[in-house]
């Protein structure tokens, strides 16, 4: 196994420009980062691309996987969910869940406008 | 009496038993222990000086009725990613700031239903993303650990390095700890100490703050494998406020400590034979498995074709899980919040300031890896290489009843040594990454010291839910191997 020379094979990939992880550029992450709700500081777009361009290209290698006919795995444990009754189990007590808000006031959180 | 801190949890319970020393002592005795430790190692975050010694009376109070628990009167110290009432619970970011949940986590709970006394918190990376600890708001741990004749800081692994640490130091008996990838395992190895992630839904993640849900486990760092058993014991069991939180009983981990293991079939997955693997670390897997052979042990070769792909599946499923679970700390409801000029300014701006450099990486890989035209690129992809991963396992399991590597690929590096590379960051979690994705339980326990001195481990890998078996072959390994040695105490 060569995993511990697969971040070296990466650049090198990225490098020679063949990898599908070069679709990732500044807009992508650009995009991503709007997605997120992540305000990027413009000096961290540059070095972020980078990153994730090799931390991509590390992963395209999923792509020598045969997966013809595998369903998805969705759960770690063959498990069915339960179901419970439709009852009030816990809540009714507003205090305890503004404890920890920024800013509330009579037993509301206080938000920026929502709607104009 | 003696110094208390050194003793196992195992040792501590029965010295309490026989009235050699009360829990308030023995607290005392570690509260000391801490306050003298971690301005050098920084393993806690918070001690909780006064909350610990008030458990500690109670906890007396409980024994002398005659209505001791399980753990009765031991300290213990909690990972931050744990809520714990009334007690600051950041997972070390800065998105959750001062935040003091109003409630308890199950796993906590049920520590301190059985008679625990809680320590304080303890530091780990930033929602328990990386590998060395140095992504904590609160800074990096430093390993009690040092090379021979070094006095270089070394990582305690990651994420919990803290808890790790903890142990190491004897700054507590035990310590919660939690495992996505490998947080639980890699720490212990990197410390000497024994760790184990449960099979996935054993534990609770009821109030432990969440970063990848299908993968997240909680389970105990410890001295030695008999009390990681009694931990694991306690902490475990069926919850319904997690709905993936599996049915039926908790065995009796501790009774499995002993058990023969005469005829069992262990595993040696060739594919865990990674290229420029220290010699040290070929060499201990090799004797682990002559000493288990020695007890009476068969040794399968064995195949598990996708372990290369179990890293690269990982960080498509993780950052994807982590990206939606984040979607949370948006500075409404809890943590900071950072005025912008409307609504998603805000968000934005708040969520900038909180979250840390490799947790916004993760957020962003995640984002792109869900956004519209390369979800089936990329994460469903990875959910059926991950279906393959948990195929090669149950193959295996026809053939063996557990199997055996190593740890880890190198024993504790410097801190800063690694951090300029994510991708070599990330390939510390290379033989524990297959065990979550999997579910399977992961059990890792310290063999030998490496040529300068360092703790190396093995992980032996179990069936769903037969971690009794994993329990009773560790416990051999442990004898065989009587890794006796403890870091200096040089802070």
């Amino acid at each position: 196994m060569k995993q511990a020379d697969s971040a070296a094979t990466a650049w090198a990939l990225v490098r020679q420009g063949n990898s599908a992880a070069m679709a990732i550029d500044e807009r992508t992450v650009r995009k991503a980062a709007k997605l997120a709700r992540l305000d990027l500081a413009e000096d961290r777009v540059a070095p972020m691309t980078r990153e994730l361009v090799a931390i991509m290209a590390w992963i395209e290698q999923l792509n020598e996987v045969d997966v013809t006919d595998v369903e998805p795995m969705t759960s770690a444990v063959a498990a069915t969910l339960p179901l419970r009754e439709d009852v009030v189990t816990a809540g009714g007590d507003p205090a305890l869940v503004l404890a920890n808000a920024p800013r509330s006031a009579d037993g509301f959180f206080i938000v920026p406008k929502v709607v104009e | 009496m003696s110094d208390p801190t050194a003793l196992t949890l195992a040792a501590a319970l029965d010295g309490l038993a026989k009235k050699e020393f009360s829990s308030l002592e023995l607290t005392d005795a570690f509260l000391a222990a801490i306050d003298k430790a971690n301005p050098a190692l920084n393993a806690f975050t918070t001690i909780v000086h006064d909350k610990a010694r008030a458990m500690a009376k109670v906890s007396d109070a409980r024994r002398a009725k005659g209505e001791a628990g399980l753990l009765e009167g031991a300290p213990l110290g909690v990972k931050d990613l744990f809520c714990t009432e009334g007690v600051k619970s950041t997972a070390c970011s800065r998105a959750l700031g001062e935040f003091k949940p109003t409630y308890e986590s199950s796993v906590t709970a049920n520590l301190w239903r059985d008679g625990a006394v809680m320590l304080g918190k303890l530091n780990m990376d930033e929602f328990a993303m990386g590998s060395s600890n140095e992504t904590s708001a609160y800074g990096p741990v430093v390993n009690p650990w040092r090379a021979k004749g070094s006095n270089q800081n070394l990582t305690p692994g990651g994420s919990s390095g803290g808890s790790a640490a903890a142990v190491a130091a004897d700054l507590c008996l035990g310590a919660t700890a939690t495992d996505t990838g490998g947080s639980i395992r890699q720490p212990a190895a990197f410390t000497g100490s024994v760790g184990i992630k449960p099979t996935y839904g054993r534990c609770s993640r009821w109030g432990i703050v969440a970063f990848a849900s299908s993968l997240d486990q909680a389970g105990p760092i410890a001295k030695t494998v008999k009390d990681a058993a009694l931990l694991l014991q306690s902490m475990a069991g069926h919850d319904p406020k997690d709905s993936t939180s599996l049915p039926g009983p908790t065995p009796a981990f501790s009774q499995a400590i002993g058990k023969s293991v005469k005829g069992l079939r262990i595993g040696v997955p060739k594919e865990y034979r990674v290229d420029g693997m220290p010699d040290a670390i070929e060499a201990l897997w090799a004797q682990g498995a002559a000493w288990l052979e020695a007890a009476g042990c068969t040794l399968v070769d064995i195949s598990l074709p996708h372990t290369k792909y179990a890293l690269p599946a990982y960080y498509i499923i993780a950052p994807a899980e982590a990206s939606s679970n984040l979607a949370r700390y948006d500075g409404m409801r809890f943590g900071a919040r950072v005025q912008g000029k409307d609504l998603d300014d805000t968000y934005a701006k708040s969520r900038a300031a909180g979250f840390g450099a490799e947790v916004q990486r993760r957020i962003l890989i995640g984002a792109y890896v869900l956004s519209a035209g390369y979800y089936d690129a990329y994460y469903l992809k990875a959910q059926k290489v991950r279906a393959r991963i948990a195929e090669d396992f149950a193959n295996a399991f026809g053939q063996v009843d557990a199997i055996l590597t190593p740890a880890t690929p190198s024993a504790a590096f410097a801190l800063g040594e690694r951090s300029g590379d994510p991708v070599q960051m990330y390939l510390n979690d290379i033989f524990t990454v297959t065990a979550n994705l999997a579910g399977l339980p992961g059990l890792v326990l310290p063999t030998a010291l490496s040529h300068d001195g360092l703790p190396l481990g093995l992980q032996l890998i179990g069936k769903a839910l037969d971690e009794e078996t994993v329990f009773s072959l560790a416990h051999v390994l442990e004898d065989a191997a009587a890794f006796k040695a403890r870091p200096a105490h040089w802070w």
